[in-house]
Order: C-alpha cells, then structure tokens, then sequence
C-alpha cells in the first residue's frame, strides 16, 4: 500500500505547446551561452568528462565557465527516472511519483527559524464588563529541538500530510553546525512515520544521517527498497552559479543513489528576470543543469525537478510568496517538468502574511488551489508556514490540512456516467411526480459515504468567529495523540552507532 | 412478541423507514418491515394506540431529536424519520378520534400571495407531521382572503405562513392584519418564517 495522493485527471496548464518548446530551447541556449560559473571543482571534472567546455575564470582555479552542450543534458536527462519511490518508517505512507502522472501528493515545509506560539488571552468590554472575546495572541519565539518533535508529531496525524519536510531550525543551546542534521534526522523520523526529507547543515554529517536511516529501514539494501530519507539540495545559486557546498552535498547525496531533490530558487526582478519568460527560460536551465550533473554523477538517480520560483516584493525585493505570479510561475514549473517526464517538487501555500488570519488564508488558498489544480507530484504546500518560510504556526498548520481537504474535494473527477444518469433520472421523474417535488429522500444514501463535501470544520456556533480558537483545540488532540516511535532496539543502535542525538531525545531513557 | 413490536416502531423512526423496501441508515434492513407494516402488525397484535404513539413513534423521534443536536444526524435524517412518523399517523387517524386519543393539534400552513417558494413550507410540513400535529397545508402563492376563510373554517390552533422574497414577507403582516379585521386573530397562533424574517 502506498499513499494515494490526489490526481489531477485534466491538469490546469498555461502554457501552449510552442512555449514549452520556446522556454526548453532558450534554456538550452542559456546553458550553452552563457552556461554555468561552477565554484565546485568536483563538478566541472564530472561536466568537463561528458562535454562540457570548460574554462577557468579569471585563471584562479576557483571558479569555472561551464557551457553545456544541448546534447549533453538531453543524453543525461535519458537515465533520470520517470518514476520516483519515496519510502517511509511505516510503508502504508510510501509515495510514488510518476513524471507523467498528475497526482499530487502533498508534503510539508521549508525550515524556520521562528516558532510561533498561540494563546487565547481573555478581553473585556471597557463599557460592560459582562462581555469577553476570546483574541488569539501569537508569540514568536527560536525554534527548537522539542518543536520539532511537536510539528513532527502533528503532521503524522495531519491526514492530508502525505510527507515531511523538517519545518523548524532546531536553535537549542547544546546544538552545533555537527549534531544538527543527526538531531533534525532522528526528531523527526522518531516522531512520524511519513516520508522525511531536508537539507543537510554539514556534509560531514551525511554518513551518519544515512547510518540512521539504514538501522531504521533494515540495512543498506533495504534503505534502498524503501528511501524513508531524501534530501533536497539548492546547488544552483540563481542566476546560474554552481555553488561550492550544496554542490558537493548533491554529488555526495547522488552517489548514494538516494532520492535528491534539485532545487533552484530564482527571484524575478533580482536574481532572475522580471519577465514571466525570462524567470522560466532561466529556471528551467538551472533546474536542467543540476539534474544533468546528477545523473552524470550516477546514471538513475532519483531526482526531482525542484522548483521555487518567487517574484519580488517592490517595496522590499524580499521574497514575495503572496504575489500572483508566483503561482503562475510554478504551475509554468510543473508543465515544465512533465515535458520532461521527471516528478515535479513545486511550492504552493507559502504566504507573506506574518500571522495566521485572513491574509494568510488569501495568499495561502490563492496558490494551493491552482498550483495544486497544476498536478505537480511533489507539492511543498508550505503547511504551517508564514512570512515567507521564515515562521512556523502549528495552529496555521492544522487549518492548512482542512483547507487542503477541501481542495482534496474541489479536484475529484465528475462522477457523470451513463449509470449514474440513469439513477438520476429516474429519480428526477419519481420527484417530479409528488407534490413536495423535493429529492430529500435521495440524500441518505450518499449522506455518510464521502460523496458530499463537509461543512468548514472550524465554524463556530452563532455569528462568533471561532476557527482559531476551534483549530487550538484540534491542535491541543493530536499533540495529545501517540506515534509510533523507532523501537527500543533500534533506538539504542541509533545511539550506539550515531554519534551527537541529544540523550532527551530517547524516550526510552525518559522513561527510565 | 407486542413489545418487540413496539420497540421495532421505535427502531425504525431512528432508522427513518416508512417501508419495507427502504433503506434507513444501517446496512442490510431493505425487505424488513418499515413503520407503516409495524404499525399494522401492532393493530394487528391488538396493542393500544396510545402506547404506538407514545413508546414507538413518539418515543423514536425523542431519540433521533437528540442525535440532530448531538450533530450525528442531519436534516435528511430527521426528515425521513419525520416522513415515517407522518406516515403511520396517517394510517392511525381514523381511529385517533374512537379511541378519545387528541393529537396535539392542527397547523394550516401557506405560502403567500405572489410566493412560489414552498420548500421550507414543505419540510416544515413533514417535521410538525412527524411530531404529532395534523397539517393542512394550502399550496403557495394563496391570497389573504383564501387563508382567512380556511382559519375561520378550520380552526387551527396554528396558522404558519412562509414567504422567501422580501417583496412578499410584508404579506405576512397584511394576513395577520386581516385575521385581527375578522375577529380570528385571537383564536390562532401565526407562525412567520422564510429566509428574509429568519436571523
């Protein structure tokens, strides 16, 4: 058994197919001139193998112009899989992406260095003190180890939540740039039973990170049946520069063969060009050389076309996740990606607003819905997150999963056939023929079978607006609920083996 | 066994089955005796209709009022139990007035002049025939003087009137008008509703 996912029969495209073709050819352009500048050696010795023409900058042997051939990258992105397994502790929550299937499948977010707490202070009316109103107040506060374990646990119970990104920069006093990836690997894969991926602080970190991962799933072989761990590795700093740190992380994570996804992030107005066409021209070039430099590294690595293309604010040039054409951006990234028949990692849902409220939830549902409408493979829908990734809400977390449930619904296929018609007609007759003309009688049968949409779940009783105050209380439940934990044995491998976990994070020893 | 009988009554008001050949909410009940064949084998069986209609119909629909507040049923649900409810009270009134037994009363029910929305008026209808009320429902889009001669004639205790436009609800006001202009306004108590009076 695998996770369904929610497919997308007749997926929402913008482009024609002249401007897929006009954006694949002018990357390909771009990629030969004016190519790459590699600040990684390793890669322009693996690039300079297959074709690329090399030369150095400025002859200080730090950095290269790498110019690739189109028929370099076309030959490489043959051996880039179709179809992309991602494992999990439990096996029920396995993904499987097909590059050329529109189902959706819907994961987590990208790391924050704030978490944001939520308390329900009490106001009273200064005219008649008889009258209080519960306000939500959100205070933020650094990230630690225990929120991660926290988010870790709510999103396992978060039906909607296909996979796990680590979505808290775990900033406790006792953790370093060394036990930081053991410590996010282990908080979270202890805590959720879902697919994990993230980015790696330290390079030196990734044989225990993979050790874990290999007691975990059974041994090598078995890490390589069911891939309970992928990274994701941003090694193209946009515009086209190959960067040192990530890029050896990639090469590293590749000659693994574990799941790795490619991530480019440009930003139109600065990093990229304003224009729609030349952000997409450029992004799909830096998309397409990171996967060319993987599957050169090793042929058949699981990649994913990673894409986090973002338009800038003009009043700021930050990130601006809440402007529209960040959408349109992504869904052009997601037809992109399956031109090439490789899994889509998209972005949907990360927002400007800094809180939970009603920006949030326009910019949020704004992307989520047509971004998800796309069918991307792999959706970061962001949950939880707020002020362009750099806060995390739990709160904002679980009303994401009702949210996404209700585009869940949206994007059923119509249940038209000529059955069904017949059944409708014959009730339509039968009604027509009664005096109360009313087909109530007909709603029981479909009434509990997941046939009809709910009400929004957090609807408060009378006029009140009670949706945080109902979302706290459904947050407070799964906090409340059990994981399924590593178990004792292999936990005390993982200790054993895996140098730098935090002793709290054992729960077997808390319970001693 | 009459008790048996009694709490299979009871059973399918929750269940909402007014047949045999309906479904109600749990699995495999189709071809098991609905309300109205109950009700029949329990006149058959010589049980009081008093106890038919307070431990069996009356009793279910306390039970399925409870699940509608306690959010397990919806509308429908309750509706469909309603349904069977009116039903068998359909089948036992000619035998209500022998046996000296008084339903809780009658409600004539309208929609007003120029007023074509019945639904409400409908499953208003089915909810007060479900709870032992006798309906008499006038149609829609019936004139003031229509509906003051059926008050004087009928004699309601409750007169509900239903109107979904806002150039329609002031109609309601002219027919309680005109009940107070034939000296009938104080034998009846009018019920409004429709969308634009409810808050």
């Amino acid at each position: 058994m695998a996770r369904q996912g929610i497919l997308v029969d007749r997926p929402y495209e913008r482009l024609t197919g002249e401007q897929v073709q006009l954006i694949h050819q002018s990357s390909m352009d771009i990629l030969r001139d004016p190519g790459l500048i590699s600040f990684n050696k390793e890669a322009v010795e693996v690039l300079d193998g297959h074709g690329a023409v090399i030369e150095s900058v400025a002859g200080d042997h730090r950095s290269w112009k790498v110019s690739l051939p189109e028929q370099v990258v076309v030959e490489a992105l043959k051996s880039a899989p179709r179809t992309v397994k991602l494992g999990a502790r439990n096996p029920d929550n396995t993904v499987v992406m097909h590059g050329d299937e529109p189902k959706v499948y819907l994961i987590t977010g990208s790391e924050t260095n704030i978490w944001l707490d939520v308390d329900f202070p009490t106001y009273v009316h200064k005219s008649d003190p008889a009258r209080e109103i519960k306000v939500p107040e959100f205070k933020p506060r650094r990230g630690t180890v225990e929120d991660l374990c926290q988010s870790a646990r709510v999103c396992e119970h978060l039906e909607m939540v296909d996979g796990f990104i680590r979505n808290v920069n775990i900033q406790d006093r006792d953790i370093t740039e060394q036990n930081k990836d053991v410590n996010k690997y282990f908080a979270s894969l202890n805590n959720n039973t879902k697919h994990f991926m993230s980015g790696l602080t330290s390079l030196d970190q990734l044989d225990n990170v993979v050790r874990m991962a290999e007691l975990i799933a059974g041994g090598e072989k078995a890490l390589e049946d069911n891939p309970i761990i992928s990274f994701i590795t941003c090694l193209v700093k946009s515009p086209l520069q190959l960067v040192q740190d990530t890029t050896d992380t990639f090469i590293a994570v590749c000659r693994r063969g574990l799941p790795v996804a490619v991530s480019s992030s440009p930003q139109a107005g600065t990093t990229a060009p304003i224009k729609e066409a030349g952000i997409m021209a450029q992004i799909n070039a830096e998309v397409l050389a990171g996967i060319t430099l993987g599957q050169l590294v090793k042929p058949g690595t699981p990649v994913l076309y990673g894409s986090v293309p973002v338009r800038a604010r003009m009043d700021t040039l930050n990130d601006s996740y809440g402007a529209i054409e960040t959408s349109q951006y992504n869904i052009d990234c997601v037809q992109m990606a399956r031109f090439y028949g490789i899994p889509n990692y998209s972005t949907s849902g990360v927002c400007d607003s800094k809180i939970p409220g009603q920006q949030s939830s326009v910019e949020r549902l704004f992307s989520d819905i047509v971004v998800a409408m796309a069918g991307p493979q792999y959706l970061h829908c962001a949950f939880g997150l707020l002020d362009c990734n750099s806060v995390f809400c739990l709160l904002q977390a679980v009303l994401d999963d009702a949210h996404f449930r209700m585009i869940e619904f949206l994007l059923r296929q119509p249940r038209i056939d000529q059955a069904e018609m017949e059944v409708v007609l014959k009730q339509i007759r039968t009604v027509a023929a009664t005096p109360q003309k009313l087909y109530i009688n007909y709603i029981r049968p479909v009434l509990r079978s997941g046939e009809l949409s709910g009400i929004y779940p957090f609807e408060g009783s009378g006029e009140a607006d009670q949706v945080f105050e109902l979302a706290h209380e459904r947050m407070q439940e799964l906090l409340a609920m059990p994981v399924e934990h590593i178990d004792r044995e292999t936990t005390a491998r993982i200790f054993e083996e895996v140098p730098g976990i935090l002793p709290r994070l054992n729960v077997y020893e808390r319970e001693n | 066994m009459p008790e048996d009988t009694i709490n299979l009554i009871r059973e399918n008001v929750i269940q909402g089955r007014i047949t045999k050949d309906d479904e109600g909410m749990d699995e495999g009940m189709v071809g098991q005796p609905g309300v109205t064949e109950l009700v029949e084998q329990a006149l058959a069986e010589g049980l009081s209709i008093q106890d038919v209609i307070t431990e069996g119909l009356s009793g279910g629909m306390d039970i399925v009022g409870q699940k509608f507040e306690a959010g397990e049923y919806f509308i429908p649900d309750m509706l469909a139990s309603a349904e069977a409810v009116g039903a068998a009270m359909e089948m036992l009134q000619p035998r209500l007035a022998k046996s000296g037994i008084k339903t809780k009363g009658t409600v004539l029910v309208a929609t007003v002049k120029d007023d074509l929305h019945d639904i409400g008026k409908n499953i208003v209808s089915i909810l007060l025939r479900g709870a032992g009320y006798v309906v008499k429902d006038l149609g829609n889009n019936i004139d003031t003087q229509v509906i003051v001669d059926a008050v004087r004639e009928e004699k309601p205790q409750f007169l509900g009137l239903s109107a979904l436009l806002t150039s329609t609800m002031a109609r309601m006001g002219e027919i309680i008008q005109a009940l107070e202009e034939n000296g009938l306004r104080h034998q009846v108590k009018v019920i409004i509703g429709g969308a634009p009076v409810s808050e």
